[in-house]
């Protein structure tokens, strides 16, 4: 039977200590997980280990912990491939609480305090449409198929652990979060689409607090892809309802685009003026000046001229682009691939499926099938 | 080898000097640079965000412009085009339906892109075409003694299975790779993979600054002469911003921050003048001063 060495961080509040690296090893086969090691080392050795489980079978969410630095499963990481991934081929495996959460005990973390507690900043159940049908709701098949990605999650906490907004900004609503409230805003039996839309946008610490940084998307273990939802959620507020929001999402995402369609390049000195309404508007002069050292000192070190920072002067190579950005944006509906759904050609044809075309507006598939895991993927 | 060059955007307008001193180190390492000067924006996320078929077509758009050229294939010296490029590419290649759509608008500028292009950030370049030995074999000052922080830039490490990071191909590792075998030290610090907060400086600037404050930060403590990344808009949060990022986290930082062209071509013997370093906001004078000093000791 091969022998696993585990490094656990232990740290029990309520006994005035700091907290301590504890090595142990384990005989069993290498492809039971990483749970089962703790768990043997606790039933046999040490009953003071703290960890939560459930189902071990990677379907509760209870199990999140950090192994080898990266969030997952306790229950469903294999014991032989946490070795390998040891820190500089060390072959311990590292075993951690999960991140921006405080720690309760050992490798359990206060869930309440952050990520429960967000969860309830969504609204993270159905509000019906009135009149409520006699019988079921009949919904298109495309619509729940086009949410099935968020329903995915088993909240075991392993994005917002890894979350880079939330490490800066503990008011951000975080990912799972995010990801719960497009499966809400997906469903076209909720009466509060556009509500929803709104307060996401509006709160300074929403939608436009992501970094766009993707570490959730690695995170997940279920394949969640909570940024790409979160993008969803930005195209439909900003896009398809135009929400002007507080934070400068929308007005930033509509000033880069059509920055580029004017210039080709992006012209940085336009960008931030733009974002906040225009270079004269009251928004931009305060933020302007308040970036007006760094401005001076990029002219002073020649990293930019007046002349190239103003006049855009490649700007004549793109004068064929603008018919290209009007009639992608004059469609009447926004056209998206979500690959989770559609999968890829050499893997499942999307015309296997023979239900239309692959490209389908606003996100929504008429094709089947989850084959991966994010948007993009 | 001959490479279709994407500069991308900011390399040619707040970051000159990366643009040049790419320009500068390509000779020396045997890579001739077919520059896309017809290609536009990557987008960078943003205008996926505002509209995924449009950001699809400018990159399938700058895609077939790189497969008229007869380069090996496309480098790109920006870790948030590579990003920003491989996800459009994902959806063009998976699936030949949406990649016709595409092309149907690129028609009117005569132009289809093909599913297949190799898109290679200039990191990935010099390991997997240029080869590390190679490398190594043209480095005429060693790195050595100067302490390192590799800066990848969350675009070009995640997400892994997208951006092709696997055991045969640990593009994670390396640029500490790369810092070696120039002859310097890597130093490890907590923000190697972390983001440095450009995305959201116009929408929550105290967390985008705190971001960038906390990497340098980590770094300075972790005793780093300097950084290095391959991707210019960290650059902009890390070096342009540093000064207001300092303010807001009242710590002096002064760290200096390298693209990864003015490593490689310190290395291969050219001066931080050549490089362009002294356009950088925070003065690499840690940089500059070793590199006199090995200037001075190889003139002994």
């Amino acid at each position: 039977m091969p022998e696993y060495a585990l490094r656990l961080r232990r740290y029990d509040p309520q006994s005035g200590q700091g907290a301590y690296w504890e090595q142990f090893t384990v005989e069993l086969d290498g492809h039971r997980s990483v749970l089962d090691a703790i768990l043997k080392q606790r039933a046999e050795r040490d009953g003071t280990i703290g960890i939560r489980c459930s189902c071990r079978s990677a379907i509760c969410g209870s199990c999140g912990v950090r192994i080898n630095d990266k969030p997952g499963l306790a229950c469903h990481t294999h014991l032989d491939r946490a070795a390998q991934a040891g820190r500089e081929g060390s072959q311990v495996i590292v075993v951690e609480p999960m991140g921006n959460m405080p720690v309760i005990k050992d490798l359990i973390v206060d869930m309440d305090a952050v990520h429960w507690k967000k969860i309830q900043r969504v609204t993270p159940w159905l509000i019906n449409k009135q009149p409520i049908p006699e019988r079921e709701y009949v919904v298109p098949k495309e619509s729940m198929l086009d949410i099935t990605q968020s329903m995915a999650c088993i909240q075991c906490g392993a994005c917002v652990s890894d979350c880079l907004s939330l490490e800066v900004d503990p008011l951000f609503i975080g990912p799972a979060q995010l990801a719960k409230a497009y499966r809400f805003v997906g469903d076209p039996r909720d009466a509060q689409h556009e509500q929803r839309l709104r307060e996401l946008a509006e709160d300074p610490h929403g939608i436009y607090d992501c970094t766009h940084c993707w570490a959730c998307i690695d995170a997940c273990p279920k394949g969640v892809a909570p940024m790409s939802q979160i993008m969803r959620l930005r195209r439909l507020a900003g896009s398809d309802h135009q929400i002007e929001d507080a934070n400068n999402g929308h007005r930033h995402e509509l000033a880069f685009t059509n920055n580029i369609a004017r210039n080709g390049l992006l012209a940085e000195a336009d960008v931030l003026p733009d974002s906040y309404g225009g270079k004269l508007h009251p928004r931009a002069i305060g933020v302007l000046l308040a970036s007006l050292p760094v401005i001076l000192r990029a002219l002073v070190r020649r990293k930019v001229t007046l002349r190239s920072a103003l006049l855009h002067p490649h700007r004549g190579r793109f004068k064929d682009l603008s018919g290209l950005f009007d009639q992608i944006e004059r469609r009447a509906e926004r056209r998206e691939l979500n690959l989770y759904i559609t999968g890829y050609d050499s893997a499942e044809p999307a015309q296997v499926a023979g239900n239309g075309p692959a490209m389908v507006a606003t996100g929504a598939s008429p094709t089947r099938g989850a084959a991966d895991e994010g948007e993009g993927r | 080898m001959k490479v279709a060059y994407w500069p991308g955007c900011v390399s040619r307008g707040f970051t000159p000097e990366l643009h040049g001193s790419m320009a500068a180190v390509a000779p020396l390492l045997g890579i001739e640079l077919i520059e896309l000067d017809r290609a536009a924006c990557c987008g960078a996320g943003v205008i996926a965000e505002h509209n995924q078929e449009l950001a699809d077509t400018l990159n399938a758009r700058t895609f077939a412009l790189a497969q008229q050229t007869d380069g090996e294939l496309m480098m790109n010296i920006c870790s948030t085009c590579q990003g920003a490029q491989t996800e459009c590419q994902t959806r063009l290649d998976a699936n030949a339906d949406y990649r016709a759509q595409i092309n149907r608008s690129l028609a009117t500028q005569e132009l289809s892109y093909e599913a297949g292009l190799t898109n290679k950030n200039f990191l990935w370049l010099l390991v997997e075409e240029v080869g590390l030995d190679a490398l190594q074999a043209k480095v005429r000052r060693p790195l050595r003694n100067l302490r390192v922080g590799p800066f990848y830039g969350c675009y070009i490490v995640r997400p892994m299975d997208q951006l092709a990071i696997d055991d045969e191909h640990p593009r994670h590792r390396y640029l500490h790779w790369l810092i070696e075998a120039l002859g310097g030290t890597v130093i490890d610090y907590a923000g190697v993979y972390k983001c440095c907060g450009f995305p959201i400086i116009t929408m929550n600037r105290e967390a985008s600054l705190k971001q960038a404050a906390r990497h340098l930060g980590d770094a300075i403590d972790a005793e780093a002469d300097c950084l290095v990344t391959p991707c210019p808009l960290c650059h902009l949060n890390l070096d342009l911003q540093q000064p207001l990022a300092a303010k807001l986290a009242g710590r002096r930082l002064g760290m200096p921050v390298l693209h990864l062209p003015q490593l490689v071509g310190l290395a291969l013997g050219l001066e931080p003048r050549q490089l362009s370093m002294d356009k950088h906001i925070v003065r690499p004078s840690s940089v500059i001063d070793w590199s006199a000093a090995v200037v001075a000791a190889s003139a002994a």
